[in-house]
């Protein structure tokens, strides 16, 4: 299956790493990765703060890419590893106007984030993947509240070789992200961080787990901070890994 | 044109001081923490025993959504069925017609003393104040109310008025007013306050209370609550007055039925309220008890114009639960207080800025992550983070005249930074050289300290967070190396 590969700027500047082990699994599973290099960001920085204008050029380019990898490269699904910016791309309907709009719903039936393209689409729970540690997974909020991912990517870890998952009552509760919010307003971000910290640093975890890098980043920092060795994976780091561990 | 209303003693302008000393507050922060995670545990585990919840919450928003858009035929209806019954109607567009019209009953009657049941929108229209300018002496009958208004204090949750107290505080503040020692426990402390307030009941002229519904078939209101005060400030003074929102109304008797099952749920955990009263007019030949005269007092305060438009008109589907609140991460940090305005948390967020204008209130549809844990739990299923996002975009495009100090100068700030963000992302080459920027100022700010503090939006980011340290190489660059080595 060919399949578009929509980075996010944020793992694209900054967590290399994780794209690259999204693509190795996707690949690993069977799949044709395309990587358009003219693809920038989806929009959402702008768009969750107010600034509409600027976030409607830049969402529309996004949405014309990926409208062109489907109908020209014949590419069957759009995979992000975040869950955010999938969720982006599905209000991007929303935000644009006129043929834009109806070119962002045909793209939005293509989105899916890495977790549940891998569990709902290719119907694949066991990636082969092999890492040994105990990590907790946390629910990044938009994949979990606008996309209803829940299981998939505990499916998948649970599939991991010498992978323990333990839950954490705090799970699904918001790491204090929240884009610009993170910064404008870093008091109440932080603290909202320490609520779920405080219960990770007690679960003896060596990872937490996350399908967003911009949650990991939030919760890696603060971590860190904090004086804790528990480190901040994606799952695409966790599925791709074939022996090495914590 | 929305929020041109007025809520009382609103300080939501000073949110930006207000959050951060409630942070510090480390008492409050233990209250709200044990408080928040008791009720919203309740909740969670009530909900999940009921089959039909979602189904529920689909009933309870398609007819919230039907009573908008034809709230001015069930208003009527409501007054038809009302007067039928012996009901007086009133109808107010701002807090002070509230205010005259209720403070102009009681004169009427030569009132001295009102005994009242929780009620936000008296809390809105600044009720209390407005009595006892006029020779009336009101008593808060709730008991989380009663504390906050013998502690001088507004409520700091739409449900549990003194959730910010700890009890311990409370048994505190009893001895202090009533000047001898106090016991213990919860219930003790009960007690204590039940025996304060006999007299008050036995005494008063008038009671007043607001109402969870108004059922526009019936020309009837519902009340509900725990504590049997509520029953008592409807039936024993000879005069009742219930202020209410015009959004409360609700065209059948028998849509009752899924909301009285949503509410209870939703606000504290319990299947149902211990009690509720519906109140049909006053007292007839053969009832026992209940007033003689029964005033309905329908207050607009702007929330009229919110109907024009579908996504803010989804704020006046709220039933009060309170479920957001407890459900927020924000609310559970910083309280109800930080929000400056008798509605706080995700409610608040939305509703403050839309009925007293958006300059009075444009910080707090900002104060969110938008995680919408609040959307997951509102039982009428109101999109409070599509509302917030429509709230922030209005503060952006209606430019300062829809902002306080304080937005005015971060949307400035940020509107730079976004139209030349904006710009960069719009040619790959652009984006590549902003990207290479960003990384080399976070490998900077790592290493030179000094950088992290100073640099712009950086600052918010290292006060209490390590940077994550920057590759270096990107993505796509690493992608391009792949392919060249594939390809030889
Ligand atoms: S918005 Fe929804 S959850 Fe919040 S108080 Fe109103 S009804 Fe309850």
């Amino acid at each position: 299956m060919n399949v578009a590969f929509f980075a996010s700027c944020l793992i694209d500047q900054f967590r290399p790493d994780v794209g690259l082990a999204a693509v190795d699994v996707l690949e690993r599973c069977g799949c044709t990765v395309i990587f358009d290099e003219r693809q920038t960001c989806c929009g959402q920085p702008a768009f969750n703060s107010g600034h509409h204008a600027e976030a409607r050029d830049v969402c529309q380019r996004a949405i014309h890419l990926l409208h062109e990898q489907v109908v020209q490269q014949g590419c069957e699904a759009i995979v992000c590893p975040s869950g955010s910016c999938a969720a982006m791309l599905h209000h991007a309907a929303g935000l644009l106007q006129g043929d834009d709009a109806d070119m962002a719903a045909s793209v939005a039936s293509h989105v899916h984030e890495l977790g549940s393209f891998l569990v709902d689409v290719l119907d694949r729970t066991d990636v082969e993947a092999d890492w040994s540690g105990r990590v907790t997974w946390h629910d990044a909020c938009h994949g979990l509240r606008d996309l209803g991912i829940r299981d998939q990517p505990r499916l998948l870890l649970n599939k991991v070789r010498g992978l323990e998952l333990v839950e954490a009552t705090t799970c699904d509760r918001c790491c204090g992200f929240g884009g610009t919010f993170s910064v404008s307003m870093p008091g109440i971000s932080l603290a909202m961080a320490d609520e779920k910290l405080d219960e990770l640093e007690g679960l003896g975890v060596d990872a937490v787990v996350s399908g967003d890098v911009s949650c990991l980043m939030q919760l890696e920092g603060r971590l860190r901070d904090r004086g804790s060795s528990i480190r901040g994976l994606h799952l695409a780091e966790i599925l791709a890994s074939r022996g090495a561990g914590s | 044109m929305s929020g041109s209303g007025s809520i009382h003693h609103l300080k939501s302008r000073e949110f930006s001081t207000l959050y951060p000393s409630a942070l510090e507050n480390v008492e409050l922060r233990g209250a709200l923490a044990f408080g928040t995670k008791l009720v919203s545990n309740r909740r969670d585990n009530t909900v999940a025993a009921v089959d039909d919840w979602q189904d529920l919450r689909d009933r309870a928003s398609a007819i919230k959504a039907d009573v908008m858009s034809n709230l001015d035929h069930y208003l009527e209806t409501f007054e038809q069925q009302a007067q039928a019954v012996g009901t007086h109607v009133h109808w107010a567009s701002t807090p002070a017609e509230a205010r005259s019209i209720i403070t102009g009953i009681a004169q009427q009657h030569g009132a001295s003393l009102a005994v009242k049941s929780k009620s936000m929108v008296s809390e809105e229209i600044g009720l209390n104040e407005a009595l006892e300018q006029s020779g009336v002496r009101p008593v808060e009958t709730d008991l989380g109310e009663w504390i906050v208004q013998i502690a001088n204090e507004t409520p700091s949750h739409i449900v549990a008025p003194a959730l910010h107290r700890s009890r311990e505080d409370v048994r505190e503040l009893f001895a202090r007013v009533l000047q001898r020692p106090m016991p213990e426990d919860a219930e003790g402390l009960t007690e204590v306050a039940r025996l304060e307030l006999r007299q008050a009941f036995a005494d008063a002229d008038i009671g007043i209370s607001g109402a969870n519904f108004l059922v526009a078939e019936t020309g009837s209101f519902l009340v509900l609550e725990n504590e049997g005060n509520i029953r008592m400030t409807t039936s024993l003074p000879r005069v009742h007055i219930a202020l209410v929102g015009i959004e409360k109304v609700l065209p059948r008797l028998s849509d009752l039925d899924v909301f009285l099952r949503l509410i209870g749920r939703s606000g504290t955990g319990q299947k149902l309220t211990s009690y509720q009263t519906l109140v049909t007019g006053p007292r007839r030949r053969a009832d026992d008890d209940g007033p003689d005269e029964i005033h309905v007092v329908l207050l607009d305060n702007s929330r009229s114009s919110l109907l024009g438009n579908a996504v803010t008109a989804q704020t006046l589907g709220c039933i009060r639960c309170g479920a957001c609140l407890n459900t927020c991460p924000v609310y559970r940090q910083i309280g109800g207080h930080a929000y400056g305005s008798v509605y706080p948390g995700p409610i608040g967020a939305i509703l403050t800025p839309q009925l007293a204008g958006l300059h009075e209130a444009s910080q707090l549809p900002f104060a969110s992550s938008l995680c919408g844990a609040c959307r997951d739990v509102c039982p009428v299923k109101i999109d409070i983070p599509e509302v917030l996002l429509h709230l922030r975009a209005r503060s952006v495009e209606e430019g300062p005249s829809a902002r306080d100090a304080v937005t005015n100068k971060k949307i400035r700030q940020q509107g730079g930074g976004f139209r030349m963000w904006s710009w960069a992302m719009r040619s790959p080459w652009r984006y590549r050289m902003a990207g290479r920027v960003a990384r080399t100022m976070a490998w900077l700010a790592i290493r030179v300290p000094l950088v992290g503090r100073c640099a712009g939006p950086l600052r918010g980011w290292t006060a209490g967070r390590s940077l994550p340290s920057p590759p270096r190489r990107s993505f796509r660059s690493e992608m391009a190396r792949r392919r060249s080595e594939r390809r030889s």
